[in-house]
């Protein structure tokens, strides 16, 4: 019953989408009013019915009905509840679903909150909308169907992948896709003002608001990504180069390119293509990075099992592509600009070179992601490129940004003057040169580190400094205290400030990963009960291992007591999972974490001959956790760039 | 002139998408084997009449390794040129070892009957020696000179003629530049 009711709803809701492709050409011809209602509330009956759909799909899965094969394969009668609904997105058929339901819950909220405002854009838009939608829905009830029935009912289901059980599970991949899905907005105002022609700035703040919105869900995905894979995989990473992982990071880059480049067409008439090629770019790789997910053409951890469905995603990415940069080469006549810089030393060039690096990171990663299938296409070889590709040509790149980050919000529009440059830049300049010169008197003499903690010193001071002159000019006109002058400073100009600090976080963000990978130390031993590792300052004491049956799975524990200079700090417990359909153990390593460095055991084996005999490898990472806090602050800086403060406020400007 | 830009824009595009779709012809798991050029890993492989074949034993002679399963269609199509070539390889120093593999020993010797296969065959219950060299489906064959050292491998099914080239090749101590594919692939 429930696959039936699930099986009609996405039915419904795609022969809905075929109505909103058809109806706004109807409209555009005879203009009824009518029609135009209809394509709301054709959009309205897609997201009651996909919410159908997908609730039945949890229904299914909660209540543990078997004679539906995705929850025969995706859960178990011992599955704890949040595990059975998570399950909703544990495999391929689900996981289409939830994208297709965040993408109609976006479409709906878009068809709500514009019901009076963009008149002639809203039917395209909801089109494109409907298009997507259509997509999915195809996808989903004719090729991959999660409400595939299974005959004989097996008695009891196969189970998540083990890999999947954790509490990660509730936020990574929603957040993730809502990021994914959310850039489908901006494409679809993008896709509409170029199929409409109206080419005006109107709907370019509507574009950026919700471009803002998916992009800090991306950032997000990605960081809780990260968070996972660093206590999950027990390898005492969090980002590996995977192919998937570059997929789910290279929207981001588009999208943060556009939050920028959008800055200086709100100024001057200039870089309207290049806006839009950004948007569809962006939007375009989220396909990109579902087709590499579901077709299993480059090996990767996160790939799902394949079928026909990684053909048909590169058909849709063909459409998109082709249909998208063909109406931009259709409609380029019209985004005619104004190519002219006044001067190259100007906010608009520094939001410029922005551009150029991020872009160039893209194309980098592209290249690297893609390059096991080039180089068989042209040599016949099979060569993939890992890590240290990766790493040599983006960190570059990325240190390039940092500068740009902290010369960009700062220097002035057009041209830049002597003056100008001498205010904001000399003191913050002298004071990351003197936090150079500690450092390496200090300890840090390795150039590449070196330059990173120089230049993101620059952009803390830079925004310091900023802030402090204008804190202070404000107490002196208002005579306002300095935490008050502060936050009326916010207030009245949030963007910016949400901005920086959104830039103070990406900081911390390079900061933690910058060191943690110069400067890791990592120890491998075979230890007998009783006998000590020693790593740094840490001694860890091996005091036995212990088997329990878990509810999933057996899990041996080994205790390690950990000594810090001779302080005792407890015992921690690395694991390894033993799942019944599994091959291989499954780790789980455990950290202590501190703010200075983190302390990461992993349970690498333990001898089934010899008692009480493991492997264990000890990795202390340095200021691995700035990148969680980095992460948070990105989060605070966005929210301050986007929460309707203003509104409440008595310093209406 | 917009019909040049959007000439060049869906070139552009088209090309992506057409090596996007190479990728469906490939799989992206196969991976060039680093073991041609190096040592044969060694082992000892106890046969169905109960004897035991140690690799190091059969220094100075080319040792054809076959990595089979009864239940696995492209090693049935190889099964006869594998015994038709060790019929006419006997007597020049070469040795012909099967390893069966993921198989049930009665299957196995089924198979062994019903081909009518005399070169010896042993068992690898514990899959140890597939792992050491790195078996990915089967059959796969390794071609080892008189030296230990792997000059070829083949993943899937073998032919006359590639039997006897690689052979000759082994007894000269050629080593192929890389690994070859059979027709009938490989099942995994």
């Amino acid at each position: 019953m429930t696959a039936i009711i699930g099986q009609a709803s996405l039915l419904l809701a795609f022969t809905l989408a075929l109505w909103g492709i058809i109806a706004p050409f109807l409209y555009s011809r005879t203009r009824n009013q009518l029609l135009f209602t209809s394509i709301r509330i054709g959009i309205l009956g897609q997201f009651i019915f996909v919410t159908l759909a997908a609730a039945s799909l949890i229904y299914a899965l909660v209540t543990t009905d078997f004679s539906i094969k995705y929850v025969a394969l995706n859960t178990t009668r011992g599955t704890p509840i949040y595990y059975r609904v998570t399950g909703l997105w544990g495999a391929l058929e689900g996981s289409l679903l939830l994208w297709e339901w965040i993408l109609i819950i976006f479409s709906a909220l878009v068809a709500w909150i514009y019901k009076d405002r963009h008149r002639e854009l809203m039917p395209w838009v909801l089109m494109i909308f409907s298009i997507v939608s259509a997509f999915f829905l195809a996808v989903i009830a004719f090729a991959s169907n999660p409400f595939e029935s299974v005959f004989p009912i097996p008695a009891d289901g196969g189970g998540l992948n083990p890999l999947l059980e954790d509490a990660n599970m509730l936020t990574h991949p929603p957040l993730l896709y809502t990021g994914f899905v959310g850039l489908t907005v901006p494409y679809a105002f993008a896709m509409a003002a170029l199929i409409h022609g109206k080419l005006d700035a109107a709907w370019i703040i509507t574009i950026r608001r919700w471009t803002i919105i998916a992009w800090f869900f991306l950032s997000m995905g990605n960081l809780v990504g990260a968070w996972w894979s660093y206590h999950v995989l027990g390898w005492g990473g969090y980002w590996a180069w995977d192919p998937v992982e570059n997929a789910a990071f290279m929207p981001w880059l588009p999208a943060t390119a556009f939050l920028h480049s959008i800055q200086v067409q709100e100024r001057r008439p200039m870089l309207k293509v290049w806006n839009l090629s950004l948007i569809i770019i962006a939007f375009s790789l989220t396909i990109f990075g579902t087709f590499l997910t579901r077709s299993g053409i480059l090996s990767s951890i996160h790939a799902f099992s394949s079928g026909p469905v990684g053909s048909l995603f590169l058909a849709f990415l063909a459409f998109i592509l082709l249909g998208s940069f063909g109406l931009l080469a259709y409609r380029a006549d019209q985004l005619k600009g104004q190519p002219v810089l006044d001067s190259p030393v100007s906010r608009e060039s520094a939001f410029l070179l922005n551009n150029v690096v991020l872009m160039s990171a893209l194309f980098t990663i592209f290249l690297g992601t893609i390059f096991p299938l080039l180089s068989e296409a042209v040599v016949g070889v099979q060569v993939s490129v890992g890590a240290p590709y990766f790493n040599s040509v983006t960190v570059p790149l990325f240190l390039l940004l940092v500068f740009l980050m902290g010369v960009g919000p700062m220097i002035a529009w057009r041209k830049a003057s002597w003056d100008n440059l001498r205010r904001n830049f000399l003191w913050p300049c002298v004071a990351s040169l003197m936090v150079a010169l500690v450092l390496f008197i200090w300890r840090v003499q390795s150039f590449l580190p070196l330059l990173g903690f120089t230049l993101s010193a620059f952009v803390a001071f830079t925004i310091l400094f900023d802030t402090t002159i204008l804190v202070r000019a404000r107490r002196r006109i208002a005579g306002e205290g300095y935490l008050r002058a502060l936050l009326t400073l916010v207030r009245k100009n949030q963007r910016r400030y949400g901005g920086l600090v959104v830039h103070l976080g990406v900081v911390l963000i390079i900061m933690g990963i910058g060191t943690s990978m110069s400067y890791s130390v990592e120890r491998e031993a075979t230890l007998q009960r009783g006998q000590d590792l020693s790593v740094g300052r840490y001694r860890v004491r091996f005091d036995g291992l212990k088997g329990s049956q878990q509810p999933t799975h057996f899990r041996v524990e080994g205790a390690f007591r950990v000594f810090n200079n001779g302080h005792d700090l407890g015992t921690l417990t690395p694991a390894l999972k033993f799942f019944p359909n599994q091959k291989s153990p499954i780790g789980r390593a455990v950290h202590r974490s501190t703010f200075s460095e983190d302390l990461y055991l992993i349970l690498s084996g333990f001898s089934e001959i010899e008692q009480n005999q493991v492997t264990l490898k000890i990795l202390v990472r340095p200021l691995v956790s700035w990148i969680w806090v980095g992460g948070f602050v990105m989060a605070l800086g966005t929210l301050v760039a986007i929460l309707p403060f203003r509104r409440f406020s008595s310093h209406e400007s | 002139m917009p019909w040049r830009r959007l000439t060049v824009t869906v070139l552009a595009i088209m090309l992506l998408i057409g090596l996007l779709a190479y990728g469906f012809t490939r799989d992206p798991r196969y991976i060039d084997s680093p073991l041609i050029g190096r040592p044969a890993p060694l082992f000892t492989l106890t046969l169905f009449d109960g004897k035991n074949v140690r690799l190091q034993d059969l220094r100075g002679k080319v040792v054809f390794l076959n990595f089979w399963a009864s239940w696995c269609p492209p090693c049935r199509a190889e099964a006869k040129d594998l015994e038709a070539n060790w019929q006419s390889f006997k007597d020049q120093d070469i040795v012909f070892l099967g390893i069966n593999i993921q198989d049930k020993e009665p299957n196995a010797i089924e198979y062994i009957n019903e081909f009518g296969i005399t070169f010896p065959n042993g068992r690898d219950a514990t899959g140890r020696i597939a792992v050491d060299y790195g078996v990915w489906g089967i059959p796969e064959t390794f071609f080892i000179d008189t030296e230990g050292r792997i000059t070829y491998k083949h993943v899937g099914s073998l032919g006359w003629p590639t039997i006897t080239a690689k052979l000759h090749e082994a007894q000269r101590s050629l080593v192929s530049a890389s690994e070859g594919r059979g027709s009938y692939q490989p099942i995994r």
